[in-house]
């Protein structure tokens, strides 16, 4: 029972992982898009927000367990298997895309109109408006987002394994459901309670960070952050 | 240094159309502090907007430093790059400071300078020299968020500076903060203005501000400019709303049998003690009920409400004397003594 238990645990983490880092790759540039083709945004563009507006909803309309099988043909031709962690990863990406999207969207809307405008005065273009902007200011709260998203593919993972994703929705569905094994499935809930809490505790640990910059108690990290200055700086006297 | 002519910007939203902007012609001098004064909704933000095109006009034409900005491309809200590079030369300050949370304030001053693409050392030596010049030097590490507004305003002019722009726009700079710190913002606008020779175009709704340092000033009403031009050919408009609310006198006659008379000095001829001339020449004791001077380069410019014994049958060559020196003259009936100095003419706009 041990080696099952760290195999699947390994597996969960594995489908979190990777789900995880391609949702925030996808999803983050998805979620930019959304924000810079809205009406009267830097980019507007109706069709193109209309249209990836309408795809995002109906991927997060889906329940999960129909996107997994719909996307069965698709996920075996991207990797090869349509089962195992492997395949769960793809089919988690797809679903989780969506979601982060809009949360990304929600994060960027938050952002100040006038520090985007601020930009554009000092002569700004769109890349700067992202990446000096709407990117490092939203950076909280896009922290926030993906901790949200993936305790969002903690559940959905464990509902991958249940359909041949492996991990431990896997094992709980087959030893501690089928078999009657109400030990092991206690363990394994127990140990999905433990990820879903450290991740949240981990998400809100960096934002706190994040949003205390600025403020006293943070003074000693920015002297420590800003140790490379302290090399001999050419100060040039004010005219 | 500005000049619009016929500017023109019309909102459209839900097939209503709103005129913010009426054919706004403006010229400002190289060198001067040139005040946009009205309430809100007379449409000066969005002419200041325009003046960098934040704000696209929707007709006319704008001008800084010799080149005609909306001649320059770029669709909506997108510009192109010839538009971005003559930004990057007008600084622009903001009534909310719009400086970066997630930055320190070397940082918040470097970002024109990343935009301008200038490597990392010459930026920090920029940046820094910027905070002395406003005196933050040594707040260079600390996040916008532990300074205060009047702090956060020098970082946001600094910032502005970055770029070496000849033209500093300000959007209701002084707008948020306290009476001190807005004294000491504008004082380091004036200094700004005077040690580089920047131009400085504000926009304020505050009298106050426009009487504290600017050389010129335009009152907008209605997406209109009603009156614009320096201090001086302001007071020296008979009627001028602005020149009455720059330098505004009261006070009533202290008994019947008085002429009131309102003398406005507006340079050549204010260089002399003329009413003590006048005093001592025709012999007549003077009573000044009111006044607002200013010293403008050594000459009196400003309004006197003065009071003379007599009708005014009996004070028809004292008043022909002060017209002589060339001061404009306005004789205040009684009425008009009543009402001048109760309410000023912009509040009055408000209780509408």
């Amino acid at each position: 029972m041990q080696p099952l238990l760290s195999d699947a645990t390994l597996d969960t983490l594995f489908m979190l992982w990777w789900s995880a880092v391609y949702s925030v790759l996808i999803g983050i540039p998805v979620g930019v898009l959304l924000h810079l083709t809205d009406r009267g945004a830097l980019l507007q563009n109706v069709v193109v927000n209309k249209v990836l507006g309408a795809i995002a909803n109906i991927g997060r309309s889906f329940p999960f367990l129909i996107l997994i099988v719909v996307l069965m043909p698709f996920t075996r031709f991207l990797v090869g298997t349509a089962i195992g962690p492997t395949g769960a990863v793809v089919t988690l990406t797809i679903a989780a895309i969506p979601f982060f999207a809009r949360l990304v969207e929600a994060a960027l809307r938050e952002v100040d109109h006038g520090l985007v405008e601020a930009a554009q005065a000092m002569g700004g273009g769109t890349w700067t408006v992202i990446f000096k902007v709407l990117l490092p200011q939203a950076l909280p709260a896009l922290v926030a987002a993906v901790t949200t998203t993936v305790i969002t593919l903690i559940g959905y993972s464990a509902i991958a394994g249940a359909v041949g994703g492996g991990g431990l929705g896997a094992l709980a569905y087959n030893y501690g459901y089928l078999r009657y094994d109400t030990r092991l499935m206690i363990i394994t809930v127990a140990e999905l309670i433990l990820i879903v809490t450290v991740v949240q505790l981990l998400g809100d640990l960096i934002v706190r960070r994040l949003a205390a910059r600025g403020t006293r108690s943070s003074a000693l990290r920015v002297g420590l952050r800003r140790v490379r200055t302290e090399e001999p700086t050419p100060v040039t006297e004010a005219a | 240094m500005i000049t619009t002519t016929g500017l023109t910007k019309v909102y459209r939203s839900g097939g209503r159309e709103v005129t913010a902007l009426d054919g706004v012609d403006l010229h400002v001098r190289e060198g001067e502090v040139y005040g946009v004064i009205g309430q809100s909704g007379a449409g000066k933000s969005t002419l200041i907007r325009c003046l960098n095109l934040l704000e696209r006009p929707t007709s006319g034409t704008v001008t800084v430093a010799g080149q005609d900005l909306t001649a320059l491309g770029g669709r909506g809200q997108r510009a192109n790059a010839a538009l971005r590079a003559a930004r990057s030369h007008i600084g622009m300050v903001f009534q909310h400071f719009n400086l970066l949370s997630s930055r320190t304030v070397q940082d918040n001053v470097e970002l024109p300078l990343e935009i301008l693409k200038v490597g990392r050392r010459d930026r920090a030596a920029k940046a820094l020299e910027l905070l002395d010049l406003v005196g933050l030097a040594d707040k260079a590490n600390a996040y916008p968020a532990q300074l205060s507004g009047g702090q956060k305003q020098r970082v946001g002019i600094a910032r502005a500076l970055a770029g070496d722009p000849k033209v500093l726009l300000s959007d209701e700079a002084t707008s948020a903060l306290d009476p001190e710190t807005t004294r000491s913002i504008l004082t380091l606008l004036r200094d700004l203005n005077q040690q580089l020779g920047l131009t400085v175009v504000l926009i304020t709704h505050e009298m106050d501000v426009v009487k504290t340092i600017c050389d010129s000033a335009a009152l907008m009403k209605g997406g209109r400019v009603v009156e614009q031009g320096t201090v001086a050919e302001l007071l020296a408009t008979p009627g001028s709303e602005l020149a009455r609310e720059l330098f505004p006198v009261g006070g009533e006659p202290s008994a019947e049998d008085r002429t009131v008379v309102d003398v406005t000095f507006h340079g050549a001829a204010a260089t002399r003690p003329v009413i003590s001339e006048l005093a001592r020449t025709y012999n007549v004791d003077i009573s000044i009920l009111g006044a607002a001077m200013d010293t403008i380069g050594g000459k009196q410019v400003g309004r006197m409400r003065i009071e003379l014994p007599g009708r005014f049958e009996d004070n028809v060559v004292p008043i022909g004397y002060l017209r002589e020196q060339g001061l404009q003259v306005d004789v205040v009936d009684g009425a008009a003594a009543d009402a001048a100095p109760a309410t000023t003419p912009l509040q009055k706009e408000d209780a509408k």
